[in-house]
C-alpha cells in the first residue's frame, strides 16, 4: 500500500508536509501560486514589517554546492501593503486546497503586536513570527530569539494581538533552543518553526573583503541540515506543539529525517535555487517512495522516531 | 511554452578575473575582455559581476573564448565597471540562467540598444554550426549602436535602424525585423532588448507562427531563483503564454515563445 503524505497541522489538513520557507519566493501572489502548483503543501509569505524596506544592496546572495548565504535584509512592502497581497494569495491557494502562512517581523516587542494585528486582517491560516532574522542586527540589535525572556515577551504580545494560530521562528545560534521553545509555548505559541539561517559570512581572499554587501548574512542549505535536525530534536523533547522543521532539506530522505527528529511539517528553502519550485514535487515523490518501501503508512508513524524512547 | 533547463548551475562563489583588453563600443558602453573563460557558458546566459565594496549587477555574456562582457554605464556600479582598465579585477559568479537554443539553420537576431550584448555570442555559435544569420540592430542614434562591426566581421547580414535616422533606416528595429522575417524566412527569431520591443516582436512572431526566443532584463538580486525580485509581471506572462511566477533569473532570461 502506498504511504500517505497527508499532514494534520493544528487542525489544518494538508496534502503533504512541505512548506515553502519564509523568504523564498514569498513576494507575490503569482509566485506563491506557482509554488503551490509545483507541489508545496503550504506556502509562507516573505516576512512583512511595519514599514516598507528595500533591503540590502547587492551582493545579497551566493549559492554553491554546500549551501546558500544571504543577506537580503527583509525586503518587504510594509504590512499594510502586504494585506491585499496576502488576501489575493490566500484566495488562490484556497482554490488549490493549500493553507497560507504569513510571516512577520518588527523592530520592537510592541511593534510585533501592531504588525500582527495588521497582518491578521488578511486572515492567513498561521502567523509565523520571525524573531530570528540574522541580517538586520545592525539596525534592530540582538534578535529577540537570543534569549528565552525576549522570545517569550514577543510571543505574549502577538498572542494578545491576534486570535489566529501563531508559530515562533527560532534561531539556531543559542545554547539551549529547547528552553526558548518552552518559553514561547508557555506564552501561547501554537507551533514552533526551527531554524532560521545560521549567522555566517564569506570573505574573498583576492579582494580581502567580505563578499556580501552587508558583510554578514545567514547560511542555509545542505550545510545546515545537521544543525536544524539537532534543534528540532531538542525542541521536540521539550514541547508538545507541532514543529515546522526547516534547514537544509533537499530530498525525500532529508524530509523523513526531519520528521523523525520530531517535526510535523518540513520547510524547504534553499533547495529551490537549483531546481526551482519543481523541487517540491520531487521531494514529495521521494518521501512517499521511502515511506512505502520502509512500511510507514503515514507521517504520524514516522514522527519522532529518532527521539529518545521515554 | 516549454521551460528548458540546460547547463544550470548555481554559479558558485565569486571567481576573480583580470581585464585583458577594453573595446570601446560607444560613448557609454565598453566591452571588457578577460583573462579566462566561464565553465560551460551558453549564449544568452548571464553572470553576476561584483566589485568589492561597490556592488554587483547582472550582465549577459558577450563571448566566452576569451570571456567578454559588454557593460553600459547606467549607474554607479556599472560606471565603476565600465571604467576598469587592463589588469584590473572583476569578480564573477555564473554562468546563470537558461540561454538561447539554436533552432533550425536560418537565424534572425534582433537587438535593441545595449540589449544587443548577448547576440554576438549567439551569432558566433550559429555560424560555427554553419547556420545563416541575419542580425537587426536598433538604437536611438548612430552613437548608441553597439556590435555593428563585430557582427559584420563575423559574417552576419546586418540591418540597422535608428530612431533619428542617423544610421540605417529611420524607425524602430521591430520594423526592420518584420521586413527581415518576410525577406529571410528564418526558422527562429532571437531577441534581446527593452520589454516593449520584445512584446512587439512576440506579437508579430505569434501571428506568423514563428518561434521566438526573447531575453528579458530585470532587476536581479539573488540571481538563483530564491528572492523573487526578477519575477516577470503576471500580465506579461499571460500575454506571452508563460506560466505565472516566471522568474527571469531561473526560468530565463530567455523565454521560449511558440
Amino acid at each position: 500500500m502506498e504511504a500517505s503524505l497527508a499532514a494534520d497541522f493544528l487542525g489544518i489538513q494538508m496534502k503533504n508536509p512541505l512548506v515553502v520557507a519564509s523568504g523564498i519566493l514569498g513576494t507575490s501572489a503569482s509566485v506563491m501560486e506557482r509554488c503551490a502548483r509545483e507541489g508545496a503543501g503550504a506556502v509562507t509569505s516573505k516576512s512583512a514589517g511595519p514599514e516598507p524596506r528595500t533591503g540590502h544592496a547587492n551582493p545579497v546572495t551566493l549559492a554553491w554546492n554546500g549551501g546558500v548565504i544571504n543577506a537580503i535584509g527583509l525586503t518587504n512592502p510594509g504590512c499594510r501593503e502586504e494585506v491585499p497581497l496576502l488576501r489575493e494569495t490566500h484566495r488562490r491557494l484556497r482554490a488549490l486546497g493549500l493553507p497560507l502562512f504569513a510571516s512577520l517581523f518588527a523592530p520592537s516587542v510592541e511593534a510585533f503586536g501592531e504588525v500582527a494585528r495588521v497582518i491578521a486582517e488578511a486572515e492567513p491560516d498561521l502567523i509565523e513570527v520571525n524573531i530570528s532574522c540574522p541580517n538586520v542586527g545592525s539596525e534592530f540589535g540582538t534578535p529577540f530569539s537570543a534569549t528565552a525572556k525576549s522570545a517569550a515577551e514577543v510571543t505574549a504580545v502577538v498572542r494578545k494581538a491576534v486570535k489566529l494560530p501563531i508559530s515562533i521562528k527560532l534561531a539556531p545560534n543559542v545554547p539551549e533552543i529547547g528552553r526558548i521553545a518552552q518559553a514561547v509555548v508557555s506564552e501561547g505559541a501554537d507551533a514552533v518553526t526551527a531554524i532560521n539561517t545560521v549567522p555566517a559570512m564569506l570573505i574573498d581572499a583576492y579582494a580581502g573583503k567580505p563578499v556580501l554587501k552587508n558583510a554578514t548574512g545567514g547560511l542555509s542549505g545542505a550545510a545546515i541540515k545537521p544543525v536544524a535536525l539537532k534543534a528540532v530534536w531538542e525542541i521536540a523533547q521539550m514541547v508538545s506543539v507541532p514543529i515546522i522543521g526547516t534547514g537544509g532539506i533537499s530530498c525525500g530522505l532529508d524530509a523523513a529525517e526531519m520528521i523523525m527528529a520530531g517535526a510535523t511539517l518540513v520547510g524547504v528553502g534553499s533547495a529551490v535555487a537549483l531546481e526551482g519550485p519543481a523541487v517540491f514535487s520531487r521531494i514529495n515523490r521521494e518521501l512517499e517512495a521511502f515511506m512505502t518501501q520502509e512500511g510507514y503508512p503515514d507521517l504520524a508513524s514516522m514522527r519522532g522516531k529518532a527521539l529518545p524512547q521515554k | 511554452m516549454k521551460t528548458t533547463v540546460n547547463h544550470r548551475s548555481l554559479g558558485g562563489i565569486m571567481r576573480p578575473y583580470r581585464v585583458a583588453n577594453v573595446l570601446r563600443e560607444n560613448e557609454t558602453t565598453h566591452t571588457l575582455l578577460f583573462d579566462g573563460r566561464l565553465p560551460e557558458a551558453q549564449p544568452g546566459q548571464f553572470v553576476m559581476a561584483w566589485l568589492p565594496e561597490i556592488g554587483e549587477k547582472p550582465f549577459s555574456i558577450h563571448a566566452n573564448i576569451p570571456l567578454a562582457l559588454t557593460i553600459c554605464d547606467v549607474g554607479p556600479v556599472s560606471n565603476a565597471m565600465v571604467n576598469l582598465q587592463v589588469h584590473d579585477r572583476l569578480w564573477l559568479r555564473g554562468p546563470l540562467g537558461n540561454g538561447f537554443e539554436l533552432k533550425g539553420s536560418k537565424h534572425l537576431l534582433v537587438g535593441g540598444g545595449y540589449g544587443a550584448a548577448p547576440l554576438s555570442f549567439l551569432a558566433e555559435e550559429a555560424l560555427r554550426q554553419e547556420g545563416e544569420v541575419v542580425a537587426c540592430l536598433g538604437a536611438k542614434t548612430k552613437a548608441d549602436l553597439i556590435l555593428v562591426d563585430r557582427l559584420t566581421s563575423l559574417g552576419c547580414e546586418l540591418r540597422v535602424a535608428t530612431e533619428d535616422g542617423s544610421e540605417g533606416s529611420q524607425g524602430l528595429v521591430t520594423e526592420v525585423a518584420q521586413e527581415a522575417i518576410d525577406a529571410f524566412q528564418p526558422d527562429c527569431l532571437y531577441a534581446c532588448g527593452p520589454t516593449g520591443m520584445l512584446l512587439a516582436l512576440a506579437d508579430f512572431c505569434q501571428q506568423r507562427g514563428l518561434p521566438a526566443q526573447l531575453s528579458f532584463e530585470a532587476l536581479m538580486r539573488c540571481g538563483v531563483g530564491l528572492c523573487g525580485s526578477c519575477e516577470l509581471p503576471e500580465e506579461l506572462c499571460q500575454r506571452l503564454g508563460l506560466p505565472g511566477g516566471w522568474l527571469v533569473c531561473h526560468d530565463g532570461p530567455v523565454a521560449m515563445i511558440g
